[in-house]
């Protein structure tokens, strides 16, 4: 789409998109460009004598076990977080979309920790959870559950995928509900007449009209895990422990700036750029579709 | 409502209820911990009830901070988080703002190409370019400063489709008669085109408020002065390690804090914060 009625200037079109253009090429486009040469690059020790090795940081990093642990990491972590996340959401935004009076003061209540950073978010959790003084642990050993994430590689998977859940909620909420509320409810009738009860309703009707938000949301929230997730994961388990939580993004972070590997934290950067791609790329495709429907 | 079926209203209910209240305990707690005092919260289990240590706790943080870890007053730090929001929504909806009525209201060589490269910036979050961009920043002198802090993240694709595509929605018969009243460009663009964005603005505002506000990564990598950090980053410093060394009621009175103003701009712009995030995300 065009705009048929236009100004013409010679100078002001390029005054008015300097200011966009000139942060982008020096915070975006340099610095990337940067991390893709160094991928290529063996530094020494002490950062004075640099080597140009080609795919060698590649290589080492596909051979690394501790790199191919944390795939692994970050695959479960953002699958159970989207799938959570997604679950319990839908069925509040269902509820809510039942309820008549009072969807109101519930949505408010349960949109607010959209606004609590994620780092946040994770010195709440590992406080209730905290092995010697949560209160939450206390009341799990009170029943006999042995919980202490620190030591223990599946109870901080599930601490870092419940915090980084709890905060996503909220959105997924708000989309969720505004999926439902467009549905039209003369579908919804006609199934009720033709005496189909509320769950059954759900799963043949309402489930599969809403599955474009669902398919959206989905993307939304792997990028969210992949991502978003950082400070999650610092204000609890710094990817401990024995790397049980080390996501992707989290060890581009560690091994670039507390290791100072610049060759092999540069690989991992273009890596995970090349994920991003793949993913605004498929969420790209997607709007299209949902344009459509 | 299709129907009345008083059992499975009561039921949505109840799971509504049953939500809010799980979604509401980390906070609660963290506000309970936030009125004792350290001793009370060491001796496991910590009371449930709100203490009497509010104005103590409270006082003590906003003014000279903890004691283990950071020192820094949190007042300062709220002040950092506090310009750091505001610089990075205003400063974002301000320039894709110019950025886009110059790609939708002119036409001029390049015009494609700056577009996609403000498209391609999506692709190219902080986190892929850690590194590389801290370099930038430390060679331009700029770590410790509010310039190091909110520049880099001020360029922002997303406003500029926002208000691309809120422009091409604006009949094309307001720019016409702008034109044949004599308005030039700029003319048009405050007197005609702003007002008529003032939705979409507010919108923006609430997201991009949040998200400057919430910026973890950026400032952890920039700031190494106690003096420059922002709620987030001081909350972090604050835990020191191991559950009993840290002053947890402190910590728990910063989140607080640290919390209270994003979710005041969310609650209270509500309808913005909804119109906001949709249409960011189309």
């Amino acid at each position: 789409m065009e705009k048929r009625a236009v100004f013409r200037s010679r100078w002001l079109p390029y005054a008015l998109v300097a200011p966009q253009i000139v942060v982008t090429l020096v915070f975006f486009f340099l610095p990337a460009a940067q991390a893709i040469w160094y991928s290529f690059l063996v530094q020494d020790a002490f950062g004075n004598d640099t080597q140009f090795v080609w795919f060698e940081n590649f290589k080492t990093l596909l051979h690394d076990d501790a790199y191919l642990n944390s795939f692994q990491v970050t695959a479960v972590f953002s699958l159970c977080v989207a799938v959570l996340g997604l679950a319990v959401s839908l069925l509040l935004a269902t509820m809510a979309d039942r309820v008549v009076r009072g969807s109101g003061p519930y949505r408010t209540l349960l949109i607010w920790p959209y606004a609590v950073a994620p780092a946040v978010a994770g010195v709440l959790w590992a406080f209730m959870f905290a092995p010697s003084i949560g209160i939450v642990s206390f009341v799990l050993r009170k029943i006999g559950i042995d919980w202490n994430w620190v030591l223990r590689g599946d109870q901080a998977m599930l601490l870092v995928v419940m915090a980084a859940t709890w905060k996503q909620v909220s959105y997924n909420f708000l989309f969720f509900l505004a999926g439902l509320q467009s549905i039209p409810r003369s579908l919804i009738e006609a199934a009720a007449i033709d005496g189909a009860g509320p769950f059954r309703r759900f799963w043949t009707i309402v489930f599969p009209l809403l599955s474009p938000t669902t398919f959206f949301l989905l993307v939304i929230n792997i990028v969210y895990a992949f991502f978003d997730t950082f400070g999650v994961i610092d204000a609890t388990t710094y990817g401990g422990p024995a790397q049980a939580t080390n996501i992707l993004v989290y060890k581009v972070y560690f091994d670039g700036v507390k290791s100072a590997d610049l060759g092999g934290s540069s690989a991992q950067s273009v890596i995970l750029m090349l994920i991003v791609i793949t993913l605004t790329v498929l969420q790209f495709r997607f709007v299209e579709k949902k344009v459509q429907y | 409502m299709v129907e009345n079926r008083p059992w499975v209203t009561f039921f949505s209910h109840a799971i509504l209820i049953v939500g809010i209240v799980v979604v509401a305990f980390p906070l609660y707690v963290t506000f309970v911990a936030s009125t004792l005092t350290l001793e009370q919260i060491l001796s496991v289990p910590m009371p449930l009830m709100p203490g009497s240590h509010f104005w103590d706790n409270y006082g003590q943080v906003l003014t000279a901070g903890s004691t283990r870890g950071a020192a820094a007053p949190v007042g300062r730090m709220m002040f950092n988080s506090l310009v750091m929001a505001l610089v990075i929504a205003f400063g974002k909806i301000a320039i894709s703002i110019i950025a886009s009525f110059a790609i939708v209201y002119f036409r001029f060589p390049l015009r494609r190409t700056f577009f996609w490269m403000i498209f391609v910036t999506l692709m190219l979050p902080v986190e892929v370019r850690i590194i590389p961009t801290y370099k930038v920043v430390s060679d331009l002198g700029m770590l410790n400063t509010y310039v190091g802090l909110t520049l880099p993240l001020i360029a922002s694709a997303t406003a500029t489709f926002l208000f691309r595509q809120f422009f091409l929605t604006v009949p094309d018969e307001l720019a016409e008669a702008a034109r044949m009243d004599g308005a030039g460009p700029m003319r048009f663009f405050f007197d005609v085109l702003l007002p008529l964005s003032a939705t979409s603005i507010a919108a923006l505002f609430v997201i991009q408020f949040i998200y400057g506000w919430n910026q973890y990564l950026w400032p952890l990598l920039i700031t190494s002065e106690e003096s420059m950090y922002t709620a987030v980053i001081g909350i972090k410093r604050m835990i020191v390690g191991g559950d009993a060394a840290t002053e947890w009621h402190l910590v728990m009175a910063t989140a607080m804090l640290a919390m209270i103003p994003p979710a005041l701009v969310v609650v209270l712009m509500q309808k913005w914060f909804v119109k906001g995030l949709v249409d960011t995300e189309k």
